[in-house]
Protein backbone atom coordinates (compact mmCIF):
# COMPACT_ATOMS: atom_id res chain seq x y z
CA UNK A 1 0.00 0.00 0.00
CA UNK A 2 1.49 4.06 -0.79
CA UNK A 3 1.38 6.27 1.58
CA UNK A 4 -1.48 8.84 2.08
CA UNK A 5 -0.91 12.17 3.15
CA UNK A 6 -2.96 15.47 4.31
CA UNK A 7 -1.99 18.74 2.23
CA UNK A 8 -5.15 20.73 3.13
CA UNK A 9 -7.42 21.26 6.18
CA UNK A 10 -10.12 23.32 6.75
CA UNK A 11 -12.36 24.31 9.56
CA UNK A 12 -15.61 25.93 10.71
CA UNK A 13 -15.34 27.16 14.30
CA UNK A 14 -16.76 24.93 17.07
CA UNK A 15 -19.85 26.17 19.23
CA UNK A 16 -22.90 27.45 17.74
CA UNK A 17 -23.33 29.66 14.76
CA UNK A 18 -27.28 29.48 14.85
CA UNK A 19 -27.45 31.28 11.40
CA UNK A 20 -25.64 28.44 9.35
CA UNK A 21 -26.98 24.52 9.40
CA UNK A 22 -24.57 21.69 9.94
CA UNK A 23 -24.02 21.09 6.30
CA UNK A 24 -23.14 24.58 5.73
CA UNK A 25 -20.63 24.61 8.39
CA UNK A 26 -19.28 21.14 6.39
CA UNK A 27 -19.24 23.02 3.53
CA UNK A 28 -17.24 26.34 4.73
CA UNK A 29 -14.44 23.52 6.07
CA UNK A 30 -14.69 21.94 2.68
CA UNK A 31 -13.57 25.82 0.51
CA UNK A 32 -11.08 26.31 3.56
CA UNK A 33 -9.30 23.17 2.73
CA UNK A 34 -9.67 23.37 -0.34
CA UNK A 35 -8.23 27.08 -0.10
CA UNK A 36 -5.46 25.62 2.29
CA UNK A 37 -4.20 23.70 -0.30
CA UNK A 38 -4.67 25.65 -3.28
CA UNK A 39 -6.88 23.21 -5.28
CA UNK A 40 -10.51 23.62 -6.71
CA UNK A 41 -13.27 21.49 -6.00
CA UNK A 42 -13.09 20.05 -9.54
CA UNK A 43 -10.06 18.51 -8.50
CA UNK A 44 -11.49 16.36 -5.87
CA UNK A 45 -11.76 12.83 -7.12
CA UNK A 46 -13.50 11.01 -4.24
CA UNK A 47 -15.39 11.90 -1.03
CA UNK A 48 -16.16 10.71 2.36
CA UNK A 49 -17.70 12.54 4.79
CA UNK A 50 -21.10 12.47 7.29
CA UNK A 51 -22.74 13.51 10.15
CA UNK A 52 -24.77 12.22 13.22
CA UNK A 53 -27.51 14.73 13.51
CA UNK A 54 -27.34 17.35 10.26
CA UNK A 55 -28.10 14.85 7.69
CA UNK A 56 -26.18 13.35 4.41
CA UNK A 57 -22.73 14.68 3.51
CA UNK A 58 -23.62 14.21 -0.02
CA UNK A 59 -26.01 16.65 -0.34
CA UNK A 60 -23.33 18.98 -0.52
CA UNK A 61 -22.29 18.45 -3.63
CA UNK A 62 -25.39 20.83 -4.89
CA UNK A 63 -23.25 23.68 -3.34
CA UNK A 64 -19.81 22.20 -3.97
CA UNK A 65 -20.68 21.68 -7.58
CA UNK A 66 -22.14 18.47 -9.44
CA UNK A 67 -18.93 16.87 -10.42
CA UNK A 68 -20.01 12.95 -10.35
CA UNK A 69 -17.61 11.87 -8.12
CA UNK A 70 -18.26 9.26 -5.77
CA UNK A 71 -19.57 10.14 -2.02
CA UNK A 72 -19.78 7.48 0.73
CA UNK A 73 -21.89 8.95 3.11
CA UNK A 74 -20.90 7.78 6.81
CA UNK A 75 -22.86 7.54 9.69
CA UNK A 76 -20.68 6.28 12.65
CA UNK A 77 -21.40 7.70 15.23
CA UNK A 78 -18.48 9.37 17.00
CA UNK A 79 -16.18 7.68 14.50
CA UNK A 80 -17.46 9.13 11.85
CA UNK A 81 -14.89 11.41 10.79
CA UNK A 82 -12.44 8.63 11.39
CA UNK A 83 -14.60 6.23 9.11
CA UNK A 84 -14.25 9.15 5.87
CA UNK A 85 -11.03 10.00 6.81
CA UNK A 86 -10.34 5.90 6.45
CA UNK A 87 -12.04 5.28 3.71
CA UNK A 88 -11.05 8.40 1.81
CA UNK A 89 -7.04 7.22 2.73
CA UNK A 90 -8.25 3.83 1.59
CA UNK A 91 -9.38 5.29 -1.86
CA UNK A 92 -6.06 6.69 -2.83
CA UNK A 93 -3.90 3.68 -0.97
CA UNK A 94 -6.17 1.28 -3.71
CA UNK A 95 -5.05 3.33 -6.72
CA UNK A 96 -8.77 3.92 -7.42
CA UNK A 97 -8.12 8.07 -7.12
CA UNK A 98 -5.05 10.64 -6.16
CA UNK A 99 -7.04 13.24 -4.43
CA UNK A 100 -10.04 12.84 -1.75
CA UNK A 101 -12.00 14.52 1.02
CA UNK A 102 -12.82 13.39 4.15
CA UNK A 103 -15.60 15.64 5.59
CA UNK A 104 -17.61 16.03 9.10
CA UNK A 105 -19.77 18.16 10.56
CA UNK A 106 -22.51 18.06 12.93
CA UNK A 107 -24.82 20.60 14.89
CA UNK A 108 -27.17 19.38 18.20
CA UNK A 109 -29.16 20.90 20.52
CA UNK A 110 -28.66 22.45 24.26
CA UNK A 111 -28.04 19.72 26.77
CA UNK A 112 -27.01 16.22 27.17
CA UNK A 113 -27.70 13.70 24.23
CA UNK A 114 -30.60 11.83 24.68
CA UNK A 115 -30.57 8.74 22.57
CA UNK A 116 -33.70 6.77 21.83
CA UNK A 117 -33.03 2.94 23.52
CA UNK A 118 -34.83 1.35 20.76
CA UNK A 119 -32.28 2.79 17.86
CA UNK A 120 -29.08 0.86 20.58
CA UNK A 121 -31.11 -2.51 21.01
CA UNK A 122 -32.02 -1.69 24.63
CA UNK A 123 -35.55 -1.71 25.94
CA UNK A 124 -38.15 1.07 26.44
CA UNK A 125 -37.40 1.01 30.66
CA UNK A 126 -34.03 1.51 30.24
CA UNK A 127 -34.10 5.15 28.97
CA UNK A 128 -37.57 5.75 30.92
CA UNK A 129 -35.41 5.19 34.72
CA UNK A 130 -32.71 7.65 33.06
CA UNK A 131 -30.11 5.49 33.07
CA UNK A 132 -29.12 5.81 29.58
CA UNK A 133 -27.04 8.61 29.87
CA UNK A 134 -23.98 9.59 28.57
CA UNK A 135 -22.47 11.64 31.58
CA UNK A 136 -23.35 8.95 34.30
CA UNK A 137 -21.87 6.28 32.18
CA UNK A 138 -18.34 8.58 32.14
CA UNK A 139 -19.02 9.28 36.50
CA UNK A 140 -19.40 5.75 36.57
CA UNK A 141 -16.22 4.66 34.50
CA UNK A 142 -14.39 7.53 36.53
CA UNK A 143 -15.69 7.05 40.26
CA UNK A 144 -14.12 3.27 39.95
CA UNK A 145 -11.59 4.18 38.03
CA UNK A 146 -10.52 7.52 40.97
CA UNK A 147 -10.84 5.03 43.74
CA UNK A 148 -9.07 1.92 41.87
CA UNK A 149 -5.89 4.04 40.63
CA UNK A 150 -5.88 7.21 43.64
CA UNK A 151 -6.58 9.84 40.82
CA UNK A 152 -8.04 13.27 43.05
CA UNK A 153 -10.34 15.22 42.43
CA UNK A 154 -8.50 18.27 41.84
CA UNK A 155 -6.43 16.43 39.10
CA UNK A 156 -9.89 16.03 37.34
CA UNK A 157 -10.11 20.15 38.07
CA UNK A 158 -6.86 20.30 36.71
CA UNK A 159 -7.36 18.87 32.91
CA UNK A 160 -10.77 21.36 32.42
CA UNK A 161 -8.49 24.39 33.61
CA UNK A 162 -6.00 23.49 30.80
CA UNK A 163 -8.46 22.56 28.26
CA UNK A 164 -10.00 25.96 29.20
CA UNK A 165 -6.13 27.57 28.97
CA UNK A 166 -5.64 26.29 25.57
CA UNK A 167 -8.77 27.00 23.81
CA UNK A 168 -8.26 30.76 24.72
CA UNK A 169 -5.43 30.46 22.26
CA UNK A 170 -7.32 28.06 19.15
CA UNK A 171 -9.46 30.42 16.87
CA UNK A 172 -11.46 27.42 16.19
CA UNK A 173 -12.51 26.68 19.59
CA UNK A 174 -16.15 27.34 21.46
CA UNK A 175 -14.93 28.11 24.76
CA UNK A 176 -12.27 31.05 25.04
CA UNK A 177 -12.24 32.14 28.44
CA UNK A 178 -9.91 30.33 31.20
CA UNK A 179 -11.91 28.90 34.18
CA UNK A 180 -10.05 28.74 37.16
CA UNK A 181 -9.28 25.92 39.25
CA UNK A 182 -11.69 26.48 42.25
CA UNK A 183 -14.88 27.81 39.88
CA UNK A 184 -14.68 24.34 38.16
CA UNK A 185 -14.28 22.09 40.94
CA UNK A 186 -17.22 24.41 42.55
CA UNK A 187 -19.82 24.57 39.79
CA UNK A 188 -22.83 22.57 39.61
CA UNK A 189 -22.16 18.36 39.92
CA UNK A 190 -23.72 17.01 36.97
CA UNK A 191 -22.63 12.98 38.06
CA UNK A 192 -20.25 12.95 41.11
CA UNK A 193 -17.67 13.31 40.84
CA UNK A 194 -17.88 15.09 37.48
CA UNK A 195 -18.84 19.27 38.04
CA UNK A 196 -20.62 21.11 34.75
CA UNK A 197 -16.90 22.47 33.61
CA UNK A 198 -15.64 19.20 33.40
CA UNK A 199 -17.86 18.26 30.72
CA UNK A 200 -17.91 18.78 26.77
CA UNK A 201 -21.13 20.25 25.51
CA UNK A 202 -23.13 18.90 22.37
CA UNK A 203 -22.13 21.54 19.74
CA UNK A 204 -21.49 22.61 16.57
CA UNK A 205 -19.19 22.82 13.93
CA UNK A 206 -17.41 21.44 11.19
CA UNK A 207 -14.19 19.87 9.41
CA UNK A 208 -12.73 19.32 6.10
CA UNK A 209 -9.28 17.66 5.04
CA UNK A 210 -8.17 16.55 1.60
CA UNK A 211 -6.24 13.64 1.14
CA UNK A 212 -3.37 13.24 -1.53
CA UNK A 213 -1.06 9.87 -3.14
CA UNK A 214 2.83 10.86 -2.77
CA UNK A 215 2.74 11.40 -6.73
CA UNK A 216 -0.05 14.06 -6.40
CA UNK A 217 2.20 15.71 -3.12
CA UNK A 218 5.24 15.35 -5.44
CA UNK A 219 3.62 17.40 -8.17
CA UNK A 220 2.05 19.94 -5.87
CA UNK A 221 4.69 20.77 -3.69
CA UNK A 222 2.48 20.44 -1.16
CA UNK A 223 2.96 20.95 2.96
CA UNK A 224 1.62 17.46 3.60
CA UNK A 225 1.66 15.55 6.43
CA UNK A 226 1.88 11.76 6.15
CA UNK A 227 -1.54 9.85 7.54
CA UNK A 228 0.90 7.30 9.53
CA UNK A 229 -2.34 4.52 10.69
CA UNK A 230 -6.04 4.99 10.65
CA UNK A 231 -7.33 2.26 13.23
CA UNK A 232 -11.03 1.86 14.05
CA UNK A 233 -12.14 -0.84 16.75
CA UNK A 234 -15.64 -2.01 17.88
CA UNK A 235 -16.14 -3.07 21.43
CA UNK A 236 -15.03 -6.92 22.32
CA UNK A 237 -16.49 -8.86 24.66
CA UNK A 238 -16.02 -8.03 28.44
CA UNK A 239 -16.22 -4.15 28.29
CA UNK A 240 -17.69 -1.24 30.06
CA UNK A 241 -19.33 0.52 27.30
CA UNK A 242 -21.76 4.01 27.27
CA UNK A 243 -25.62 2.64 26.70
CA UNK A 244 -24.89 -0.26 28.59
CA UNK A 245 -27.15 -1.60 31.52
CA UNK A 246 -24.90 -4.55 32.40
CA UNK A 247 -21.24 -5.57 32.61
CA UNK A 248 -19.54 -9.21 32.89
CA UNK A 249 -18.05 -10.10 35.42
CA UNK A 250 -14.39 -10.30 33.53
CA UNK A 251 -14.46 -6.49 32.23
CA UNK A 252 -10.78 -5.65 30.65
CA UNK A 253 -11.80 -5.77 27.16
CA UNK A 254 -11.57 -1.73 25.69
CA UNK A 255 -11.90 -0.87 22.24
CA UNK A 256 -9.50 1.95 22.35
CA UNK A 257 -7.05 -0.27 23.56
CA UNK A 258 -7.77 -2.45 20.59
CA UNK A 259 -7.60 0.55 18.19
CA UNK A 260 -4.27 1.80 19.67
CA UNK A 261 -2.49 -1.52 19.35
CA UNK A 262 -3.47 -1.33 16.08
CA UNK A 263 -2.60 2.01 15.69
CA UNK A 264 1.26 1.81 16.86
CA UNK A 265 1.60 -1.75 14.97
CA UNK A 266 0.37 -0.19 11.72
CA UNK A 267 2.81 3.19 12.35
CA UNK A 268 5.55 0.93 13.34
CA UNK A 269 6.55 3.26 16.63
CA UNK A 270 5.35 3.10 20.07
CA UNK A 271 3.89 5.80 22.45
CA UNK A 272 6.67 6.86 23.68
CA UNK A 273 7.29 8.20 19.96
CA UNK A 274 4.23 10.73 20.10
CA UNK A 275 4.90 14.13 20.19
CA UNK A 276 1.50 15.15 20.61
CA UNK A 277 -1.66 13.94 21.45
CA UNK A 278 -5.35 14.54 20.81
CA UNK A 279 -7.74 12.02 23.58
CA UNK A 280 -11.12 12.15 23.51
CA UNK A 281 -12.19 14.35 26.34
CA UNK A 282 -15.89 14.05 27.01
CA UNK A 283 -15.40 15.03 30.59
CA UNK A 284 -11.66 15.32 32.27
CA UNK A 285 -11.76 11.44 33.14
CA UNK A 286 -11.93 10.46 30.02
CA UNK A 287 -8.44 12.58 28.80
CA UNK A 288 -6.99 10.85 32.11
CA UNK A 289 -8.30 7.58 31.46
CA UNK A 290 -8.02 7.55 28.25
CA UNK A 291 -4.27 8.38 28.24
CA UNK A 292 -3.53 4.85 30.11
CA UNK A 293 -5.78 2.95 27.41
CA UNK A 294 -4.04 4.67 24.72
CA UNK A 295 -0.62 2.76 26.04
CA UNK A 296 0.47 7.00 26.90
CA UNK A 297 1.17 5.51 31.08
CA UNK A 298 0.10 3.76 33.06
CA UNK A 299 -3.19 3.24 35.43
CA UNK A 300 -2.75 5.89 38.18
CA UNK A 301 0.33 7.41 36.79
CA UNK A 302 -1.95 9.93 35.76
CA UNK A 303 -1.63 12.34 38.99
CA UNK A 304 1.50 12.72 38.83
CA UNK A 305 1.89 13.48 35.41
CA UNK A 306 -0.88 16.25 35.72
CA UNK A 307 0.68 17.63 39.11
CA UNK A 308 4.08 18.10 36.86
CA UNK A 309 2.26 19.84 34.12
CA UNK A 310 3.41 17.11 31.56
CA UNK A 311 0.23 17.78 29.59
CA UNK A 312 0.50 21.12 29.32
CA UNK A 313 1.37 22.82 25.81
CA UNK A 314 5.49 22.98 26.93
CA UNK A 315 4.98 19.37 28.52
CA UNK A 316 6.53 16.45 27.41
CA UNK A 317 3.60 15.26 25.97
CA UNK A 318 0.98 17.81 25.28
CA UNK A 319 -2.60 16.67 25.28
CA UNK A 320 -5.60 18.39 23.62
CA UNK A 321 -3.48 21.23 22.89
CA UNK A 322 -6.92 22.92 21.40
CA UNK A 323 -8.52 22.50 24.22
CA UNK A 324 -10.14 19.33 22.70
CA UNK A 325 -14.00 18.58 23.32
CA UNK A 326 -14.24 20.14 26.82
CA UNK A 327 -13.30 23.67 25.25
CA UNK A 328 -14.83 22.95 21.45
CA UNK A 329 -17.41 20.84 22.45
CA UNK A 330 -18.44 17.58 20.49
CA UNK A 331 -19.88 17.85 17.09
CA UNK A 332 -20.25 14.62 16.86
CA UNK A 333 -19.56 13.99 13.24
CA UNK A 334 -16.83 16.87 13.22
CA UNK A 335 -14.98 15.94 16.32
CA UNK A 336 -12.81 12.89 15.53
CA UNK A 337 -11.49 15.41 12.38
CA UNK A 338 -11.33 18.28 14.76
CA UNK A 339 -8.36 16.45 16.58
CA UNK A 340 -6.69 15.52 13.57
CA UNK A 341 -7.07 19.41 12.05
CA UNK A 342 -5.26 20.33 15.11
CA UNK A 343 -2.85 17.60 14.53
CA UNK A 344 -2.08 18.66 11.32
CA UNK A 345 -1.98 22.18 12.31
CA UNK A 346 0.86 21.10 15.29
CA UNK A 347 3.02 19.37 12.74
CA UNK A 348 2.88 21.91 10.32
CA UNK A 349 4.11 24.68 12.80
CA UNK A 350 0.51 26.52 12.54
CA UNK A 351 -0.58 26.62 15.67
CA UNK A 352 0.34 29.92 16.60
CA UNK A 353 -0.40 30.52 20.13
CA UNK A 354 -1.13 27.34 21.05
CA UNK A 355 1.84 25.51 18.86
CA UNK A 356 4.08 23.13 20.81
CA UNK A 357 7.55 23.39 21.21
CA UNK A 358 10.09 21.51 19.33
CA UNK A 359 9.26 20.75 15.92
CA UNK A 360 6.51 18.10 16.27
CA UNK A 361 7.13 14.79 14.20
CA UNK A 362 4.59 12.88 15.33
CA UNK A 363 0.87 13.55 16.59
CA UNK A 364 -1.77 11.19 17.55
CA UNK A 365 -5.39 11.54 17.69
CA UNK A 366 -8.15 9.22 19.74
CA UNK A 367 -11.74 9.50 19.29
CA UNK A 368 -13.98 7.47 21.67
CA UNK A 369 -17.94 6.94 21.75
CA UNK A 370 -21.37 5.29 21.67
CA UNK A 371 -21.83 1.89 21.85
CA UNK A 372 -18.47 1.63 22.75
CA UNK A 373 -16.40 2.58 19.06
CA UNK A 374 -12.36 3.78 19.34
CA UNK A 375 -10.73 5.43 16.55
CA UNK A 376 -6.83 6.45 16.25
CA UNK A 377 -4.90 8.28 13.81
CA UNK A 378 -1.41 8.63 13.75
CA UNK A 379 0.12 11.40 11.82
CA UNK A 380 3.76 12.04 10.66
CA UNK A 381 5.98 14.73 9.27
CA UNK B 1 -44.82 -0.61 48.63
CA UNK B 2 -48.23 -0.05 47.75
CA UNK B 3 -49.55 -3.40 45.50
CA UNK B 4 -51.49 -1.01 43.19
CA UNK B 5 -47.98 -0.14 41.58
CA UNK B 6 -47.21 -1.85 38.06
CA UNK B 7 -43.94 -2.79 37.04
CA UNK B 8 -42.03 -0.49 34.48
CA UNK B 9 -41.71 -3.56 32.17
CA UNK B 10 -42.77 -7.21 32.49
CA UNK B 11 -40.46 -10.26 33.41
CA UNK B 12 -37.24 -7.80 34.94
CA UNK B 13 -37.87 -9.60 38.83
CA UNK B 14 -39.74 -12.43 40.17
CA UNK B 15 -42.50 -11.83 42.21
CA UNK B 16 -43.22 -12.99 45.79
CA UNK B 17 -41.74 -11.93 49.17
CA UNK B 18 -37.79 -12.30 48.05
CA UNK B 19 -37.88 -10.80 44.36
CA UNK B 20 -35.11 -11.46 42.31
CA UNK B 21 -34.13 -10.13 39.33
CA UNK B 22 -34.77 -12.38 36.18
CA UNK B 23 -31.65 -12.94 33.61
CA UNK B 24 -31.00 -15.58 30.91
CA UNK B 25 -28.11 -18.20 30.81
CA UNK B 26 -26.86 -19.42 27.57
CA UNK B 27 -25.51 -23.35 27.11
CA UNK B 28 -21.73 -21.43 27.83
CA UNK B 29 -23.04 -20.74 31.29
CA UNK B 30 -22.93 -16.98 30.11
CA UNK B 31 -25.19 -14.71 32.34
CA UNK B 32 -27.54 -12.11 30.39
CA UNK B 33 -30.01 -9.57 31.78
CA UNK B 34 -32.76 -8.32 30.71
CA UNK B 35 -33.61 -11.65 29.07
CA UNK B 36 -32.98 -11.75 26.12
CA UNK B 37 -36.09 -11.21 23.09
CA UNK B 38 -37.09 -12.42 19.82
CA UNK B 39 -33.68 -14.19 17.78
CA UNK B 40 -31.54 -13.99 21.06
CA UNK B 41 -34.08 -15.36 23.19
CA UNK B 42 -33.88 -18.99 21.58
CA UNK B 43 -30.88 -20.28 23.57
CA UNK B 44 -30.97 -19.12 26.86
CA UNK B 45 -32.46 -20.69 30.00
CA UNK B 46 -34.82 -18.24 32.44
CA UNK B 47 -32.82 -17.90 35.29
CA UNK B 48 -33.51 -16.16 38.77
CA UNK B 49 -30.04 -13.67 39.76
CA UNK B 50 -28.45 -13.32 43.32
CA UNK B 51 -30.18 -10.72 45.45
CA UNK B 52 -27.04 -9.58 46.54
CA UNK B 53 -24.01 -8.46 45.29
CA UNK B 54 -21.00 -5.46 45.81
CA UNK B 55 -21.05 -1.79 44.51
CA UNK B 56 -18.81 -2.22 41.49
CA UNK B 57 -19.55 1.97 41.10
CA UNK B 58 -21.88 4.85 41.46
CA UNK B 59 -22.82 8.51 40.95
CA UNK B 60 -25.96 10.60 41.32
CA UNK B 61 -27.80 11.75 38.64
CA UNK B 62 -27.94 15.61 39.72
CA UNK B 63 -30.18 17.01 36.41
CA UNK B 64 -33.48 16.08 34.99
CA UNK B 65 -32.97 14.00 31.93
CA UNK B 66 -35.04 14.59 29.10
CA UNK B 67 -36.89 11.80 27.71
CA UNK B 68 -36.88 9.52 27.21
CA UNK B 69 -36.81 10.00 30.74
CA UNK B 70 -39.86 9.45 32.19
CA UNK B 71 -39.63 10.17 36.19
CA UNK B 72 -41.56 11.97 38.16
CA UNK B 73 -42.77 15.10 37.31
CA UNK B 74 -41.25 16.60 40.22
CA UNK B 75 -37.77 15.51 39.61
CA UNK B 76 -35.36 14.52 42.44
CA UNK B 77 -31.93 13.76 42.36
CA UNK B 78 -31.08 9.87 42.41
CA UNK B 79 -28.38 7.65 42.96
CA UNK B 80 -27.91 5.29 40.33
CA UNK B 81 -24.73 2.88 40.10
CA UNK B 82 -23.28 -1.23 38.81
CA UNK B 83 -24.11 -3.83 41.55
CA UNK B 84 -21.97 -6.81 40.77
CA UNK B 85 -23.58 -10.08 41.26
CA UNK B 86 -20.99 -12.89 42.17
CA UNK B 87 -20.44 -15.13 39.50
CA UNK B 88 -23.17 -13.86 37.59
CA UNK B 89 -23.07 -10.42 35.87
CA UNK B 90 -23.25 -6.57 36.79
CA UNK B 91 -26.23 -4.70 36.50
CA UNK B 92 -26.72 -1.27 36.35
CA UNK B 93 -29.27 -0.04 38.68
CA UNK B 94 -30.83 3.25 41.01
CA UNK B 95 -29.54 2.92 44.45
CA UNK B 96 -31.95 3.44 47.18
CA UNK B 97 -32.43 4.19 50.69
CA UNK B 98 -29.00 5.93 51.25
CA UNK B 99 -26.79 8.71 50.25
CA UNK B 100 -23.87 9.37 48.33
CA UNK B 101 -21.64 9.94 51.08
CA UNK B 102 -22.30 6.61 52.32
CA UNK B 103 -21.59 4.86 49.17
CA UNK B 104 -18.39 2.70 48.19
CA UNK B 105 -16.45 0.60 46.04
CA UNK B 106 -17.58 -3.25 47.19
CA UNK B 107 -20.01 -2.58 49.42
CA UNK B 108 -22.57 -4.87 50.17
CA UNK B 109 -26.26 -4.28 48.41
CA UNK B 110 -29.62 -6.40 48.28
CA UNK B 111 -32.38 -5.89 45.84
CA UNK B 112 -35.59 -4.17 46.61
CA UNK B 113 -38.48 -3.37 44.57
CA UNK B 114 -39.27 0.33 44.44
CA UNK B 115 -41.85 3.01 43.44
CA UNK B 116 -40.41 4.60 40.34
CA UNK B 117 -43.13 7.03 40.20
CA UNK B 118 -47.09 6.99 41.11
CA UNK B 119 -48.39 3.69 39.43
CA UNK B 120 -45.41 2.47 38.31
CA UNK B 121 -42.54 -0.42 40.61
CA UNK B 122 -39.10 -0.79 39.40
CA UNK B 123 -35.67 -2.99 40.57
CA UNK B 124 -33.48 -1.07 42.63
CA UNK B 125 -30.64 -1.58 44.80
CA UNK B 126 -30.01 -0.67 48.74
CA UNK B 127 -27.07 -1.17 50.97
CA UNK B 128 -27.71 -4.97 52.74
CA UNK B 129 -29.61 -4.37 55.92
CA UNK B 130 -27.89 -6.54 59.03
CA UNK B 131 -30.31 -9.60 59.65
Amino acid sequence: MSDVYIIGAGIHKFGRTEERSGRDQGVFAVREALKDASLEWSDIQFAAGGSHAAGKADIMLSDLGLTSIPFVNVFNGCATGGSALATAKSAIAAGDCDIALAVGFDKHPRGAFNADPKAYGLPDWYGQTGMMMTTQFFALKMQRYMQLHNISRETLGKVAEKSFRNGEKADHAWRRTPIDLDTIMNSQMINDPLTKYMFCAPGEGGVALILASEKKVRELGADAVKIASVSIRSRPPGSFEVYQPTIDIVNDGKPTILASKAAYEQAGIGPEDIDVAQLQDTEAGAEIMHMAENGICEDGEQEKWIAEGRTELDGSLPINTDGGCIACGEPIGATGLRQVYENVAQLRGRGGARQVANKPKTAYSHVYGAPGLSGITILEV
Amino acid sequence: MSASLQPIAPNLWSEGPEPQLLGGRDSDGKIFFPIPEDEAAKDVDVVKLSRTGTLWSYTKQEFQPKPPYDGPKDFEPFLVGFIELPGEIIVESHIVETSLEQLTLGMKMELVITAFDGSRSMYAFRPEQSK
